[in-house]
């Protein structure tokens, strides 16, 4: 899950007011509220999969040229509909997120739906060609979030290799006014560098990194004619011959556990790997034993297999450094995503194309 | 060469170093003797040779006391901790360890902006906590396309300048002199710097003009969303003030590697989440370390053979 509600935000969405008791004084209210539903009818609807307050996700003051069906987004989508049959086939867009599936049983439920709109940088919560196959167009988060999911990708390497978060730990438990006695780190500058994934998000990584003086090579599952780093074809070929293996791919069928006990041998001793794609690109238990063993060097992971689930056997290795799937939780983008999502619902039912088509 | 007097005043260089003066002169450690002038008195006139680093060097009284003295030379750049003056005055070489330690404390540099910003220590520690338990934590602040603001264009201050570049981070500096060759935006001050970055950068040299150069002005001209990253000396910055800044939200955060009064740390620090402390790590790693002490000691074996000195600042 990317960006959830539990955010702490300077503004809150405001939220409908249910007045339950019509008596004069709130005559005046419900007034207003049927005329104002009777305008929201005529508007298309858009349905919010996703958690409870989902609706962050929106502008504070959203357009008028759709009517969000469940601002609160409870219940959960199922639930809803069998709730309020009639408003199934009235859904027109769906904004869905990480852990919120759209597979063909969802879509089957959603005979009117033409928009599914995901505020996320991955897309594997969503069936793609079923969605192609059925014509309904995907819209995601385009670029907004490439360069926080990069710099994510670049502080957890060094953080990882010059220790800083276990110094920054050490410090603050050190009794005052003894000699500092703190291990080496490992120099950054230079370091052969392997991205599995050399899509946006790879890109920028590699972009930064070649700053450091350090050299990039890729896998991916083609060779990009525009690219100029070294390929290599497999992930394996990658980490034998680099220091630092960098994940930035999507998950689907093909990688997942494409990080597996092999290429962390052939990564070696001393070697790193950073994880901002998704936590099932690794074999997490490998991972952990590797660590624990010093088969590798160290990892930064800033996502899991089992979110929010993490093994604790992590949580005593100096050699790690652990993120709560943050990549994008800045508020630069939290103001992004928030016009990615107004403006592609509203380019839509102006009949107008998506503005970070997916599909 | 074994009978050479070298004197090593800080046990916090790396074993590598201390083993090889060792097989190689007749080595003195400080911190061996009670008390200093016990050591001064007895093998003072045989010490030819000071080697220091950034915690401990040699001020005039040890100069004085060792009348033998012909070289200082320090496992560090900075050189703070070195009456310079009076070796010129007394013909007494210094050599520092410049170049091999410039991509080290820059990365560093990107590091502190990196975690400080994107709360790194803070996530890694929520996570240790086992408080991940739903949703996110809290938002953060977005690195890239920040503009840097760097005291100091020297090796360390041009290698930062080029890191952050490749974040889209707009570069200005202060130093003292416009550098005509430089792309990037001058100041003529630092106040007039931090007004005008989100990220100010130490990587000037303490001397006496930069002692204190983070004041109270400078800080309040930084602000509530600006940053100060501090990766030269701890005297750089007025401590007790930028502690009362921090206490009081007057500036967004700061990632320190050095402190006034090290291993001092002020414990008002420790419970900040808009701060990162380091225990001066700037150039702590296996590769750089090692290349240091090479200097130090291929410093002394020149001076002692009579041939150009590898790195001589005096």
């Amino acid at each position: 899950m990317i960006l959830s509600p539990h955010i702490k935000t300077s503004k809150s969405i405001q939220q409908p007011s249910n007045s339950t008791q019509p008596n004069k004084a709130n005559m005046a209210d419900l007034n207003e509220s049927i005329e104002e539903s009777q305008e929201n009818n005529n508007l298309p609807k858009v349905f919010l999969h996703g958690p409870p307050e989902f609706s962050f996700i929106l502008q504070p003051n959203p357009s008028h040229n759709f009517h969000i069906l469940n601002p609160s987004s409870l219940p959960p989508l199922h639930q809803f509909l069998s709730l309020n049959p009639h408003h199934a086939s009235s859904i027109a867009a769906i904004v869905c997120t990480g852990g919120y599936t759209v597979n063909a049983d969802v879509l089957q439920l959603l005979p009117a739906l033409r928009l599914v709109c995901t505020p996320s940088a991955g897309t594997d919560h969503i069936d793609l060609s079923e969605c192609r196959r059925r014509g309904i167009q995907v819209a995601g988060a385009g670029n907004l979030f490439s360069e926080d999911v990069a710099d994510m990708a670049v502080a957890l390497l060094i953080d990882v290799s010059r220790k800083i978060s276990a110094a920054d730990r050490f410090l603050r438990r050190q009794v005052q006014n003894v000699s500092w006695n703190f291990p080496l780190g490992s120099k950054l500058t230079g370091k052969k560098i392997g991205i599995v994934g050399m899509g946006r998000i790879g890109s920028e990584v590699a972009k930064r990194l070649e700053a450091f003086s350090c050299m990039i090579s890729y896998n991916s599952r083609n060779k990009k004619p525009l690219v100029s780093y070294p390929y290599y074809s497999t992930v394996l070929e990658l980490a034998t011959d680099t220091n630092v293996l960098i994940l930035c791919c999507d998950l689907n069928d093909q990688t997942r556990h494409i990080v597996n006990k092999e290429v962390m041998l052939a990564l070696g001793k001393g070697g790193i790997i950073v994880n901002v794609g998704r936590g099932a690109l690794i074999d997490e238990k490998e991972l952990l034993k590797c660590l624990i063993e010093d088969e590798i060097g160290g990892a930064g992971l800033d996502v899991f297999e089992n979110e929010p689930h993490v093994p604790k056997d992590f949580f005593s290795l100096d050699n790690v450094v652990l993120s709560p799937h943050a990549a994008v939780v800045t508020s630069e983008s939290l103001m992004g995503i928030r016009q990615i999502v107004e403006q592609n619902l509203t380019a839509f039912f102006s009949n107008k194309a998506p503005i970070t088509p997916v599909i | 060469m074994g009978s050479i007097g070298v004197l090593l005043v800080s046990h916090q260089v790396i074993p590598y170093l201390e083993q090889e003066l060792n097989k190689r002169y007749n080595l003195f450690r400080l911190w061996d003797f009670p008390q200093k002038s016990q050591l001064l008195t007895q093998h003072g006139a045989s010490i030819r040779a000071v080697v220091g680093d950034a915690f401990a060097g040699a001020d005039s009284d040890l100069i004085e006391a060792l009348p033998k003295l012909e070289i200082v030379s320090s496992f560090s750049v900075g050189v703070d901790k070195i009456d310079l003056g009076k070796c010129k005055e007394k013909g007494i070489r210094v050599t520092n360890t410049p170049d091999v330690l410039t991509d080290e404390v820059a990365d560093l540099a990107i590091g502190l902006m990196l975690t400080l910003l994107r709360r790194i220590c803070e996530c890694d520690r929520y996570v240790r906590g086992g408080n991940w338990k739903h949703g996110d934590y809290k938002l953060t602040t977005k690195f890239s396309g920040k503009t840097v603001g760097i005291i100091g264009l020297g090796r360390i201050g041009a290698a930062i300048a080029k890191r952050a570049e490749g974040f889209n981070c707009p570069i200005s500096y202060y130093s003292r002199t416009q550098k005509q060759e430089s792309k990037y935006k001058y100041y003529p001050s630092v106040v007039e710097l931090a007004s005008n970055c989100d990220i100010l950068v130490v990587a000037c040299p303490l001397t006496e003009e930069t002692h204190h150069i983070i004041n109270r002005e400078v800080i309040n001209a930084l602000g509530p969303k600006g940053f100060l990253i501090n990766i030269g000396r701890g005297k750089h910055v007025d401590e007790p003030e930028l502690v009362f800044a921090l206490l009081e939200g007057r500036l967004g955060g700061a990632g320190l590697d050095v402190f006034e009064n090290e291993p001092h740390v002020p414990e008002e620090l420790f419970g900040l989440e808009n701060v990162v402390l380091l225990p001066h790590v700037g150039s702590a790693t296996v590769e750089t370390r090692t290349a240091m002490a090479d200097l130090v000691l291929g410093n002394l074996e020149a001076h002692f053979l009579g041939k150009p000195l590898l790195t001589p600042l005096v």
